[in-house]
């Protein structure tokens, strides 16, 4: 029997338009949570580091637990929509590793960026929003967005909760044949939608850091 | 969302059923210890075949790193879990579908996957060690492969470790990608407690077993790191190496 009749294909696609709306939403969330996060790491300290403490202790959890563990926990407690379950899920344990890679731009810009914003009469948030922020996402374009196929990816491991993404409706179809060279030809189309999405990217970056290296 | 969290009972049943954890938890760690062989093994082979002369080498492991890197694990999984035993039939010409274990399904999913990471790993690594090192090994007579050995690797170590730490730590966290196939590990195990009593105690059991394993890998990370910046210090010889200045 054949599998790639216009019903099968549309519904893959919808699967695959489902996995791109997930991605897409649960690194805007996170990398606001994450900024959060890295500031909250990176500036309370003195009085106000038991902040810094909370955090360290978050990003620390969630670094060391599996992606699936959250998704089924998530999926377990939390009543709603697939796609909110799916972006919260991600969300809190994607934000974690953007903390890190935040932190990692903040460290890069020069101290005497923040002096000479502190001079000029900038308060913190100011000088966050209009003279560091801007110069820490530049530095960290290639980790964030090697970190948006890590979520393209792994949003894969959402099969694992019958939400209808790319992978998991591939799979309903793929139950609809027994013939190998039919499963065959399914996951051959799988991967190779993936590895275009991914691939692209990757490809991107690559070209940003030569335009960099070259500037 | 969270009730029953802190009751004493639901906790008790919890720990009376720790056995089925603690089986889980030895199911993954062996996963993680072939998983991690297989991916340090294939994963040296194709990092040192991306930075020989051999066009075809170098080719054979682009391709290699790029797929895996690009496709998720978990639909890998899959595709050996649904696809490996008829397509091992077809190709070993086997009367019936090979039975493939979740344990040879783990760990080969894991290792293939993670091999594609340390490749890159590797790869960087021997790029930054100078070409006159290479050079100048051959000038006294080794062979490449000798070289490569000897003198390239060794001294790489210190610039690949950190990040091999690393993988190790995430490929401790994907062993996880069993539970989507049943394969009876710790997250499996855990899920199943879950689904049939309805507590939440077991994920938080689950989270506080990985923790375990994970945590002190990521203090290694970060202490490796740390020393990976330091200069390196020559060690003294007695008579060759000049006397530190002593500060006045």
């Amino acid at each position: 029997m054949e599998i790639f009749t216009p019903a099968n294909v549309s519904f893959i696609m919808q699967g695959f338009a489902k996995t791109i709306e997930i991605s897409v939403l649960a690194i805007i969330c996170s990398v606001v949570l994450g900024t959060v996060l890295a500031l909250v790491k990176q500036f309370c300290t003195g009085k106000l580091s038991v902040f810094k403490w909370i955090v360290s202790a978050y990003i620390e959890l969630f670094r060391c637990t599996p992606n699936l563990l959250w998704i089924l926990f998530i999926y377990f407690t939390v009543k709603g929509s697939d796609i909110f379950i799916s972006v919260l899920a991600f969300t809190i344990f994607t934000s974690a590793v953007m903390a890190e890679i935040i932190r990692g731009g903040l460290n890069a810009v020069p101290k005497s960026q923040f002096e000479a914003a502190q001079s000029q009469g900038f308060g913190f948030f100011q000088s966050m929003r209009l003279i560091i922020l801007p110069q820490t996402f530049k530095t960290i374009i290639p980790a964030l967005f090697s970190q948006c196929t890590t979520v393209i990816k792994d949003s894969s491991y959402l099969a694992g909760i019958n939400v209808a993404e790319f992978m998991f409706s591939a799979k309903v179809v793929m139950g609809y044949t027994s013939d190998l060279s039919q499963v065959l030809l399914l996951y051959g189309f799988v991967f190779l939608l993936y590895f275009v999405l991914n691939f692209g990217i990757s490809l991107l970056v690559r070209a940003y850091q030569r335009r960099v290296v070259a500037a | 969302m969270l009730e029953g969290l802190f009751d004493s009972r639901r906790w008790q049943l919890t720990f009376a059923d720790m056995g089925s954890f603690i089986e889980g938890f030895t199911f993954t760690l062996q996963v993680v210890v072939v998983g991690l062989i297989i991916s340090l093994v294939l994963g040296t082979v194709l990092g040192v075949f991306s930075t020989t002369r051999s066009r075809i080498l170098r080719g054979i492991s682009r391709v290699y790193v790029e797929f895996f890197q690009n496709t998720p694990l978990p639909v890998q999984v899959f595709f050996y879990y649904m696809a490996g035993p008829r397509l091992l039939q077809t190709v070993l010409g086997t009367p019936s579908p090979v039975r493939l274990s979740a344990f040879a399904i783990g760990a080969v999913g894991v290792g293939l996957y993670h091999a594609a990471y340390v490749s890159e790993v590797i790869r960087t690594g021997i790029e930054s060690v100078p070409r006159g090192q290479m050079e100048a090994a051959q000038s006294q007579g080794f062979t490449r492969p000798q070289a490569y050995l000897y003198i390239i690797l060794p001294q790489t170590f210190k610039v690949i470790l950190p990040p091999l730490c690393n993988q190790a730590l995430n490929l401790v966290k994907n062993t996880s990608v069993l539970a989507l196939i049943a394969g009876g590990d710790l997250m499996y195990n855990a899920d199943n407690f879950v689904s049939t009593y309805g507590y939440l105690q077991g994920y938080i059991l689950a989270c506080v077993l990985y923790f375990v394993i994970c945590f002190p890998l990521a203090l290694l990370v970060q202490w490796l790191e740390k020393r990976s910046k330091q200069k390196p210090r020559a060690k003294a010889i007695p008579g060759i190496t000049p006397e530190p200045a002593k500060e006045a």
